[in-house]
């Protein structure tokens, strides 16, 4: 069928790594990419006889997190267990959070582009829990055994569930890059989909008009999302998928269990896996391990105070003080805090706050770009280029020429000034100016006539020439002295 | 007291709890949780109306630790308890998909 007859509706569970030292209820290092199970003890390992004990940057994380969220921090949170068996959850259950989760309810706010209007995305919750281990299979090697490495064993996740409030694939990417973009800015998370510190699930289902009655089909949760491309492929894939299943079968939502399918990144379709375990067969008991936390109103007073500035307030900020449109500031604060505090720093040094957005946009991201930089790394600090753009404003170098002095600043230590000097480019006094243009007008006889018929274009090639006259004389100063000259010749 | 647990029940929980069973041990199990679960229904009859869930019998919160790395294990500790492994990794059956 071609047009599309149905909503798609979707809700997304996120798995945050949190940025702690340790795990979550004991002292080995959370570190990426360590050899196989060197961050083991036996907390971890799961022996018996062992006692967690909660690690108290996890629960300040995640506070950070859910005020961020606009969630509401309980006086109290608890920890349950969540019983399954696995080959990577060496204790025969994941310590989670059941009834009483750290942050509750919330929303996420995106901010719409081009095509899209700012739209708000419910929170359900987010709650803390162990991570699991890994388990590898490697079939070429004929090994008939999984490999099981428990490093990751016990590092701290926290699991944000947005309520089925997702409309589309773009929707869901927009969510994503959007909380991506909160948790870097609240320095939580590393949020690298490579090293699994940020991985995505989706519940997904299809509402469809049938007569006068709303139809939903069944839930279906999708796993092993491990880009945004994925999530938004998955989606569009799975919409069509249960299109055409329920043109065959008909089967409502209820009328079949809840289904988990994987992503198969290379085949792009998503594939069946083992039907999920009714959620009261996880069996979830309070941990008896474990007593309750209090989070004083105090704490998190304090934590709400700390946030610092958010992507939402910042890209207002970019737009109400230095007067930036809409992209150029979701542009600007999709690339950080540090490029958010490096544009206030040029800016407010300028006249015009636009040119330092398109040369940061134009030059300083594609350098760090190319050169696989960050902005710590980068040598032409926020001081040097506002001089640089200052001097351009001044009229007393133009765009190309400034660019030579923003090249030279990148190969040399120095200042725009002594990147002048060394480029040879000195300001041309108006003196010489003027004897420059007096000398053009001479020279284009023709250039001349056809401007004074109207063709304003026809500066073109005097302009050209001053160039390759003298190269330091500002084509927009040389310009101006032309239309000045000719219009006083008569 | 009949609490309503059948042989189905018990063999649900067995499965769940990854517990094969005899004949004569579901029987047992079938009367020793009934007893049980009896026993919970009798402390269910108690009128809670007023009183806070207990969600755990310590008189305790906020056992908490500061984010300080400690050592781990060495890895021939780690693995040395396993049945099966490789020197890197345990190693356990086939773990597909
Ligand atoms: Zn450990």
């Amino acid at each position: 069928m071609s047009s599309v007859d149905y909503q798609l509706v979707v809700g997304l569970e996120v798995h945050v790594q949190l940025k702690t030292l340790t795990k979550l209820f004991c002292g080995c290092s959370t570190t990426f990419g360590a050899a196989p199970n060197t961050q083991t003890c036996p907390v971890c390992l799961g022996h018996p006889g062992t006692l967690p004990v909660l690690n108290r940057e996890a629960i300040r994380l995640a506070i950070r997190t859910g005020l961020a969220l606009n969630s509401t921090i309980p006086p109290t949170t608890k920890w349950d267990r969540k019983n399954y068996f696995y080959p990577d959850l060496p204790k025969g259950y994941q310590i989670s959070q059941f009834d009483q989760p750290i942050c509750q309810g919330g929303e996420l706010k995106l901010p719409g582009d081009e095509t899209s209007s700012p739209r708000t995305i419910r929170i359900t919750r987010a709650h803390l829990e162990e991570d699991a281990g890994k388990s590898m299979h490697d079939e070429s090697s004929g090994s008939a055994d999984s490999r099981i490495d428990l490093n990751r064993t016990g590092t701290p996740l926290l699991e944000i569930v947005s309520e089925p409030d997702i409309r589309s694939a773009e929707e869901a990417k927009q969510y994503l890059t959007e909380l991506k973009l909160l948790l870097t800015y609240l320095q939580v998370s590393d949020c690298n989909m490579q090293e699994g510190s940020l991985r995505v699930d989706a519940n997904v289902n299809l509402h469809l008009q049938r007569g006068d009655e709303l139809v939903a089909t069944p839930i279906v949760e999708i796993k092993n999302l491990n880009s945004f491309r994925a999530v938004e492929r998955a989606l569009v894939y799975e919409a069509q998928r249960q299109r055409e299943v329920f043109e065959d079968t008909g089967q409502r939502i209820g009328e079949a269990p809840k289904q988990t399918r994987g992503w198969d990144d290379n085949l792009q379709v998503t594939k069946v896996q083992r039907e999920k375990e009714e959620s009261s067969d996880y069996r979830y008991f309070p941990d008896p391990d474990l007593v309750p936390i209090m989070l004083p109103e105090s704490w998190v007073t304090e934590l709400k105070s700390d946030l610092g500035a958010l992507p939402a307030a910042l890209r207002e900020r970019l737009k109400t003080e230095f007067g930036l449109s809409q992209y150029d500031a979701d542009v600007i604060v999709n690339q950080g805090p540090d490029m958010v505090a490096y544009f206030e720093a040029v800016a407010s040094n300028l006249k015009d706050a636009k040119r330092a957005s398109n040369w940061i946009q134009q030059d300083v991201m594609r350098t760090l770009n190319d050169m696989e930089y960050s902005l710590a790394d980068f040598s032409i600090k926020a001081d040097d280029l506002a001089k640089l753009l200052q001097l351009i404003e001044a009229g007393e170098l133009d765009n190309s020429r400034g660019r030579d002095v923003y090249q030279w600043l990148l190969d040399h230590p120095g200042t725009p000034e002594e990147g002048m000097k060394a480029l040879g480019i000195a300001s041309v006094g108006s003196d010489d100016l003027l004897d420059l243009c007096k000398q053009l007008i001479g020279e284009h006889p023709s250039a001349v006539s056809d401007f004074k018929a109207g063709k304003k274009q026809a500066l073109g090639a005097m302009i050209g020439a001053a160039r390759k006259l003298n190269p330091n004389a500002n084509p927009g100063k040389v310009k101006d002295l032309l239309s000045q000259l000719i219009s006083h010749e008569d | 007291m009949t609490t309503g647990i059948e042989s189905k029940d018990v063999l649900k929980v067995a499965k769940l709890a990854k517990l094969q069973l005899t004949e004569e041990e579901v029987k047992r199990l079938v009367d020793e949780l009934s007893q049980i679960v009896g026993y919970v229904d009798q402390l269910s009859s108690v009128d809670t109306t007023n009183v806070a869930p207990l969600d755990h019998v310590l008189d305790v919160t906020d056992a908490l630790r500061d984010d300080i790395v400690i050592s781990s294990l060495p890895r021939e500790s780690a693995l040395s308890n396993a049945p099966k492994e490789d020197g890197e990794t345990f190693l356990v059956p086939p773990v597909l998909g």
